[in-house]
């Protein structure tokens, strides 16, 4: 007799469970040390108030109440959190700092590292504009790493803002602008250079976002377009920008990003571990009109790439 | 320890993969002489079937790969940078039916409602009568495909052809062309980031080679 259990989930036994427990603790301790309280909030949401968040980011679940309204499971903490800001510290004065451990759902093709069912860490910092509240996400980040043990992570750091200020510099209509937006999203470098040629445009619109490594990329953006990072990249601490590989082209999925974008890699896992950035719009459409930045790690990511770093050494 | 593993697509692609590898610096000469192996860790090839190659660069067990774009829109779901169009391995992938002044699929949509289609590319196919508004039942073959129409099992057939001459061999035309594949070299996307270096002068290298009058890249 088999009893199966949801495509997607799994148990967690005791000796994984010790491990990942470590992660967390390691994590939780800097989060704390660093100010931001950890929140629970219910797995279940109306849809209807995740869907005000506008992120693009699909429930991969969905239950009916008692009273028939439709609930979702909720596919990421940055709603449940700005919904939070928004009701329970709606005369709070910024900034706010919060942190998470807790499981979010998505619709995914399940694979080792990307369950349906996967635990999410992470921290929301409310209120701190610009490039100090950026500054601040970083350096917790990379503390927060550091005190789980692994060695050899850098971040990629781009900006969700830097593209349509390119495209708005060499006047790029909007229709045709979304194209190499989509391009771009989808990571297809040969579809956006069919694209710009095919529309006679400028060829930094394809050479920009294929520019990833040191501050020296940066040399190659003589308008404004790159200022923000290049702010950022001057205010971290020099632990932290030792561990930044700049990435002119990080379009990541969720569209609520503002400004800085940046994901955690590992030389030992093939994906990245987790990521983050600005997301200033977000609270305005819960009734609080504060920038944000915040970071989520997905936390059985990192337990493997602790192991492969330890099969590696 | 070579910088990068590359995944090498055995079949069609392999023979002009391996050329355009030894253009760029890359010592083939032992994957040319050995068709059962596998792995040559000593010059970072990985040798498999061109539908593994997205599996593979996705899970950065390989950094960068070749394979075709066939593969890619019927993989889309995987997670790959796209790096470059090789040219090479130009194919069409084509919808075909039993030659004839009737067209049998168009027959069964009018009569029955829905056609049956043989493929091996089930969810190019799916997109593809989704977007031009007729219902398919998509039977996916592994082997074969022209068979399939022979034999009464479907009424028309989606597949890959460079030269058309199976098709015909076999009674089938081609009734339309849903898309073009060539070759492209792909990077997983943590390698695209951590090992930038390696994986862009790869590819400018390859870019001479195959596109010498295009505009350079970064």
């Amino acid at each position: 007799m088999i009893h199966p259990i949801p495509n997607g989930t799994r148990d967690v036994l005791p000796d994984e469970m010790r491990e990942l427990r470590a992660i967390t603790e390691a994590m939780r301790g800097v989060f704390e040390h660093r100010g931001y309280g950890e929140v629970w909030t219910p797995t279940i949401e109306f849809e209807d108030v995740l869907r005000r968040g506008e992120t693009g980011v699909e429930p991969g679940y969905r239950v009916f109440d008692d009273h028939g309204h439709v609930m979702a499971l909720r596919p990421d903490m940055t709603v449940p959190i700005a919904r939070v800001v928004a009701t329970r510290y709606a005369a709070a004065e910024p900034p706010l700092r919060f942190s998470y451990f807790a499981h979010a759902y998505r619709g995914v093709r399940p694979h080792r590292g990307q369950m349906r069912e996967f635990l999410q860490a992470g921290i929301e910092l409310v209120g701190a504009p610009g490039s100090h509240g950026t500054v601040e996400a970083l350096t917790v980040l990379c503390e927060a790493l550091d005190a789980t043990g692994l060695v050899g992570y850098r971040i990629a750091l781009g900006s969700a803002s830097l593209y349509p200020a390119l495209l708005r510099t060499f006047d790029v209509p909007d229709a045709v602008g979304e194209r190499l937006l989509g391009a771009l999203g989808d990571r297809d470098f040969v579809r956006l250079e069919r694209e710009v040629a095919a529309h006679g445009l400028h060829d930094a619109l394809v050479r920009v976002p294929q520019l990833r490594g040191g501050h020296e990329v940066l040399d190659e953006i003589t308008g404004g377009e790159a200022d923000g990072v290049r702010a950022i990249l001057a205010d971290l601490p020099p632990a932290v920008r030792e561990r930044i590989v700049l990435d002119l082209g990080l379009a990541r999925g969720l569209g609520y990003y503002t400004g800085s974008v940046f994901d955690v890699l590992d030389p030992a896992l093939g994906e990245p571990l987790g990521g983050g950035g600005r997301y200033d719009d977000l609270l305005s459409r819960f009734g609080r009109d504060l920038p944000a930045v915040g970071f989520a790690l997905h936390v059985d990511r990192l337990h493997l790439a602790l192991a492969g770093e330890e099969a590696a050494a | 320890m070579p910088d990068l593993t590359i995944a090498v697509p055995r079949g069609a692609l392999l023979r002009e993969t391996l050329d355009l590898l030894d253009g760029v610096g890359v010592d083939t000469a032992e994957v040319r002489a050995n068709d059962r192996k596998l792995l040559f860790g000593d010059v970072g090839i990985v040798t498999m079937r061109p539908s593994d190659v997205p599996t593979y660069v996705e899970a950065g067990a390989a950094d960068v790969g070749v394979t075709g774009k066939d593969v890619l829109t019927e993989q889309d779901e995987r997670q790959v940078v796209e790096m470059l169009d090789l040219g090479y391995g130009p194919c069409r992938m084509i919808f075909a039916t039993v030659a004839g002044e009737r067209d049998p699929a168009a027959e069964a949509l009018r009569r029955l409602g829905v056609m049956r289609v043989a493929t091996k590319y089930s969810r190019i196919a799916a997109r593809y009568f989704e977007q031009t508004g007729r219902q398919a039942e998509i039977v996916e073959v592994k082997g074969s495909v022209e068979l399939a129409p022979l034999t009464g099992l479907v009424e028309a057939i989606v597949d890959l052809t460079a030269t058309g001459t199976t098709l015909r061999e076999n009674g089938l035309v081609i009734r339309e062309e849903i898309m073009t594949s060539t070759a492209r070299l792909i990077a997983n996307p943590v390698s695209h980031k951590l090992k930038s270096a390696a994986i862009d002068e790869l590819t400018s290298r390859m870019r001479g080679i195959v596109a010498p009058t295009s505009a350079p890249g970064p």
